[in-house]
């Protein structure tokens, strides 16, 4: 798929933050407002925008803590499929919340989220690893978040500039 | 015992001090103040270049340089100005690092005025220009550009102001507080009438990154003008580097060797860690600059927008980070405008006036804040013109 460099434009404008108006958009890209309406509309059929998520801190919050943890799979690949089964058999359950294959010495790297550590514990020995064609996991969990997908968790990145300069 | 006589020297107690000064004091303990007032970039140093300078500290890089900067940074320097100015210079004897544009430029005057000499300064300009003018015992002689114009010189106004004490053009383009630039048309009859009265131009280059239209043209670039052109430029604004004070100035030979000795007296040499840095910045590609260009040209289109809605006419700015919207139609004098905003919706914005005489009637935003406070502050804005 080709896009233009304005809807490539649109699209980074987006990612960064999806609450922006259609109108404040336009703005920024010197288009009308139709103009930009249409842009995000086609983008979004294309599916080149998937979603619009929100970034929470959920550490932040008492009793939503939760665990996250970073799963290294090795798998038999299946003849004609690969490993497309398997990755499927791990991504439908809904504590996955991505699923990649890796190059390297494992095959599928699984983030899961869970409320505690047994949560994890359970899905990894009775649901993983219990997959057909999963040959080992290796189980880490993430201690603290300091980066997120661009995002700097407690950043105390205050601007410091002085007031007014010249 | 009480002095009778203050011992300030005349020409420094008749200095007016900045007008910009004022703005900062009155917002001093205010909270929940958005600036439209500052004159730098809202990123930090890039990373890497940070980086660089802790590393040449850890490695006992602390001592002086040569006096026109690290060998190896000059060098840089001189590549990056062919690559992006298209024009050569010597590392070895026609470029001097600096601390910041603004040394590169009061040494630059110091090294060609004779007592009595002009210099044309084109208003609205940045706020030291004629001050360092006067400091260096030249007279300034103020070039007025128009609203109509969109604040560009023309060749028939710098003609104008010309006498046989004129020794140079003082110009920066694009220009801080209007966001105004040249193209390379308009800087051909600015050459023009600086061969014909045989000036030099001293061009303050320090936004030349920072273009978000058209191709970027610098003065030394243009046919036969090299010669006469001190090109001024830096660090502090395209990688983001303004408390580094880290600038570069390039001309002929023989006005850099002039340069080089009120340089070496004054100041020895640029701070070692900075230079560091900024070989780092100029190294790495200054990938980042990519980036903050492209935000810029948004936060720009929007804040223009934005203003021409609500009625306070702004041109478009097409270099810098600067927005210069005419206020007139507020019935507010620049002044009363800044205050009365300040007072009534805490957003700073400089007084056009403190720019020069000619900048009365307009006001400087600066759109180097994020999104999410220009989007606030234009609300606020459009809440006080309103209110009027």
């Amino acid at each position: 798929m080709k896009l233009t460099a304005t809807e490539i434009e649109i699209a980074e404008i987006l990612e960064k933050d999806a609450r922006l108006t259609n109108e404040d958009v336009a703005k920024m890209t010197n288009l009308s407002i139709e103009q930009t309406r249409e842009i995000i509309k086609k983008l979004e059929d294309q599916n080149v925008i998937v979603r619009y998520v929100s970034l929470v801190d959920w550490t932040k919050i008492d009793g939503h803590q939760g665990v996250t943890a970073m799963i290294d799979v090795k798998v038999t690949p299946k003849r004609d499929v690969g490993f497309q089964n398997v990755a499927e058999r791990i991504y439908r359950h809904s504590e996955v919340k991505s699923v990649y294959l890796m190059s390297g010495t494992y095959d599928l790297s699984v983030v899961v989220e869970g409320h505690s550590v047994n949560e994890v514990a359970h899905f990894v020995t009775q649901k993983l690893s219990t997959i057909d064609g999963v040959i080992s996991t290796t189980t880490h969990f993430v201690l603290k978040k300091y980066k997120h997908d661009g995002t700097i968790y407690d950043s105390n990145d205050k601007d410091k500039r002085i007031v007014v300069s010249p | 015992m009480e002095l009778k006589t203050s011992y300030l020297a005349k020409h420094v107690r008749n200095l007016q001090p900045s007008g910009i000064r004022k703005f900062f004091d009155a917002t001093a303990g205010m909270t929940g103040v958005i600036s439209l007032g500052v004159g730098e970039p809202d990123f930090v140093t890039p990373w890497n270049v940070r980086e660089a300078a802790i590393l040449s500290l850890e490695d006992g890089y602390t001592s002086y340089t040569a006096n026109a900067g690290l060998p190896a940074l000059r060098e840089e320097i001189a590549k990056y100005i062919e690559n992006y100015f298209c024009v050569t210079y010597s590392p070895d004897s026609e470029i001097i690092v600096t601390v910041g544009a603004s040394e590169a430029i009061d040494i630059a005057l110091r090294a060609i005025l004779d007592p009595g000499d002009e210099v044309l300064v084109v208003e609205p300009c940045f706020v030291s220009y004629a001050p360092l003018v006067t400091l260096a015992g030249g007279v300034a002689v103020i070039v007025q550009t128009k609203r109509e114009n969109e604040f560009k010189v023309t060749a028939e106004e710098l003609e104008e102001a010309v006498t046989d004490r004129t020794k140079a053009i003082l110009i920066c383009s694009p220009n801080n507080p209007t966001g105004a630039m040249l193209s390379k048309n308009e800087m051909e009859k600015v050459a023009a009438v600086a061969k014909d009265n045989d000036l030099l131009i001293l061009s303050d280059e320090i936004y030349a990154e920072l273009v978000y239209d058209e191709l970027y043209t610098s003065f030394a670039a243009l046919d036969d003008t090299r010669e006469r052109t001190i090109l001024v430029s830096g660090f502090s604004k395209d990688l983001a580097m303004t408390g580094w004070r880290l600038g570069f100035v390039c001309g002929p030979e023989e006005i850099i060797k002039g340069m080089l000795k009120i340089h070496q007296y004054a100041i020895m040499c640029a701070s070692t860690m900075a230079q560091y840095a900024g070989l780092e910045g100029l190294k790495s590609g200054r990938k980042d600059v990519k980036e903050m260009r492209k935000s810029y040209r948004q936060r720009r289109n929007f804040i223009v927008q934005s203003l021409n809605e609500m009625g306070l006419p702004c041109p478009n700015p097409e270099g810098a980070f600067y927005t210069f919207p005419c206020v007139e139609s507020t019935g507010l004098s620049s002044e009363e405008f800044a205050t009365k905003l300040l007072q009534t919706e805490k957003v700073v914005v400089v007084p056009g006036n403190a720019f020069g005489a000619g900048g009365e009637g307009f006001v400087r935003c600066s759109y180097a804040t994020s999104m999410a406070q220009l989007q606030e502050a234009m609300t606020r804005v459009k809440r006080f013109v309103d209110n009027l």
